[in-house]
């Protein structure tokens, strides 16, 4: 009653669509280029691991992907600590012009990173952040505060009001209440929130890689240097596309269980 | 939930206000600024007053036409894809298994293309594409298709199409699925002994109680269809000629790759304004949909 019929198939297409292209980067990593370039072979015949230890040792490489982590690691902390006591007042609370800047903050989620890109450039020059991770961070905090807001609120309200006033009675302070009591009941909207912070620091390159010219390149950034005068190195491309994936993937697994529910930002 | 009103609320919300504005305002301010300026280089700026919007919206000058016609791919982008990955999202919610190991291996398996960084999702589509070396373009051709996403207009839309389709469903159906997961069982064993069709199952209640979701759903694909960059960018670079040029690689070529300052904020500005004004009207279609529920709780 609750599915369709002809689901199984549905699914299995849907999730073959789904890896196929990413089993074929993986395939093309483990292949020699002189194998990619001359034959059309599923699976690699000589399968080499030389496309990964070129990236492991060549530290220009691998110094893309710690910036990289450096800057979404910033920036997930930064977001969930910002807007945890703002989704707490959003749920709890009426004040003056709420709604309006509610719906500003959520405009801002919205808003092009195209537009930014120039400004940002120029903020952060003139601030000496320019080339550091903390530059990147606090740009994506543009989309990605509103995003943790917004997910936090929708959690923060499913926590029922008569805890608070229970533990204010019990003579909690504030602050105390709210590290001892609220954090740990929304300890999986944090995660959710977390996740998604990590998940759109993780994946925006255009403002990484405006903010940034050397010592903070992320990996994405580093990735287009594999176009050189000899032609694609498709196999070290390969090689380092899959590595960007793993971080996602290990994420993934650890918050599988509240996917569903932080999709829809808290609020089914 | 009734909320007390409480002023003080404020102090809670300042932080966020702080860093959201020092990362929105400040820069829009400066934008603002070279919007209504013109400069012969030396830093030296006059001021040009509204020329630059006159500019940008008079479809028979250089910039006018190419805002216009970037405008008009982007919407038309946005439509295609939102036509697709909606049904399709919700076919394929429909579809997720509801109990046993499957469903945390689907899952895992749908949130992946969220995750990969989107130049390398590019990446991905670039080199599962190409007749060379990829494994769609080999089949196509092999087929007897003519494809190539490089030289051939058609083929380079159906590649981001299909491209963005395959990045972005996921985030559909499992929106979707979180919605038909809140519905108690037995809401269908009602149906089941009133003898309501699968049809009527999925109109009557699996649909209403999508229907938030799918608002969220709905406003978040077309916001970043929208400003859409890095991935058709790194696939076809905006070509063949401009037929892949979205807003925002107009947008980024003007301001980044010729350095035209003025042009590039007075796009910025009308570009930004039209995705408030579609944001604005989400949400207040939203919140009157939340609105309509806390009424009537025993409707929903």
């Amino acid at each position: 009653m609750h599915s369709i019929p002809g689901r199984r198939i549905i699914l299995a297409l849907y999730l073959i669509f789904l890896l196929l292209p990413i089993y074929w980067l993986v395939n093309m990593s483990f292949k020699t280029n002189a194998e990619i370039v001359s034959t059309m072979t599923l699976w690699p015949h000589q399968p080499t691991l030389e496309n990964y230890r070129t990236i492991f040792t060549d530290e220009s490489w691998y110094s893309g992907y710690i910036n990289s982590l450096k800057y979404v690691v910033i920036n997930t902390v930064l977001s969930i600590s910002f807007a945890l006591p703002a989704a707490y007042a959003f749920s709890r609370y009426r004040f003056l012009g709420d709604k309006h800047l509610f719906f500003w903050l959520l405009s801002n989620r919205m808003a092009p990173a195209a537009v930014y890109a120039l400004p940002f450039f120029n903020l952060y020059s003139a601030i000496n952040l320019f080339d550091t991770p903390w530059a990147v961070a606090l740009a994506h905090c543009l989309f990605n505060v509103p995003l943790a807001v917004w997910i936090l609120e929708g959690f923060v309200s499913g926590v029922p009001k008569e805890i608070d006033e229970t533990a204010f009675l019990d003579g909690y302070s504030f602050p105390k209440f709210f590290v001892k009591i609220l954090m740990p009941l929304i300890a999986s909207g944090i995660g959710v929130a977390a996740f998604f912070c990590f998940m759109f620091s993780w994946v925006e390159l255009l403002l990484a890689r405006t903010l940034t010219s050397v010592n903070a390149k992320p990996i994405s950034a580093v990735m287009t240097r594999t176009v050189s005068a000899a032609g694609m190195d498709w196999g070290l491309l390969a090689a380092a596309g899959v590595l960007t994936i793993i971080p996602g993937a290990l994420v993934i697994w650890f918050v599988r269980n509240y996917i569903a529910r932080g999709f829809a930002l808290g609020r089914v | 939930m009734d909320k007390t009103v409480n002023q003080k609320a404020w102090f809670l919300v300042l932080p966020v206000f702080a860093i959201v504005a020092f990362s929105a305002i400040l820069p829009l301010m400066t934008v603002v600024n070279y919007s209504v300026q013109d400069t012969f280089g030396n830093n030296q700026f006059f001021w040009n007053g509204v020329g630059w919007f006159k500019e940008l919206l008079d479809p028979s000058s250089d910039l006018g036409e190419r805002f216009f016609a970037s405008l008009a791919r982007n919407l038309a982008f946005s439509a295609i894809i939102l036509a697709i990955e909606v049904p399709l999202g919700i076919v394929v919610a429909l579809a997720m298994p509801r109990h046993g190991w499957t469903v945390a291996l689907c899952l895992v398996i749908m949130a992946l293309p969220l995750l990969i960084p989107w130049n390398v999702v590019g990446t991905i589509w670039q080199i599962f594409g190409r007749p060379d070396i990829g494994l769609l373009g080999y089949s196509l051709n092999g087929l007897g298709i003519d494809y190539n996403y490089v030289s051939n207009a058609f083929d380079a839309w159906a590649t981001v199409v299909v491209m963005d389709v395959w990045h972005w469903t996921s985030l559909v159906a499992l929106l979707c699925y979180a919605g038909l997961k809140s519905i108690p069982d037995a809401y269908y064993q009602a149906a089941q002994i009133d003898g309501a069709s699968r049809w009527a199952v999925f109109t009557a209640i699996q649909l209403p109680k999508m229907h938030r979701v799918l608002l969220i759903a709905v406003l978040l694909r077309f916001m970043d269809s929208f400003m859409i960059y890095t991935e058709p960018f790194v696939v076809t670079g905006g070509g063949p000629g401009n037929s892949t040029t979205f807003v925002s690689i107009e947008l980024v070529k003007i301001a980044l790759g010729q350095f035209d300052l003025g042009k590039a904020a007075a796009l910025s500005i009308v570009y930004n304004l039209i995705i408030i004004i579609v944001c604005w009207v989400f949400y207040t279609v939203m919140t009157h949909a939340g609105a309509d529920r806390d009424n009537n709780p025993g409707s929903a």
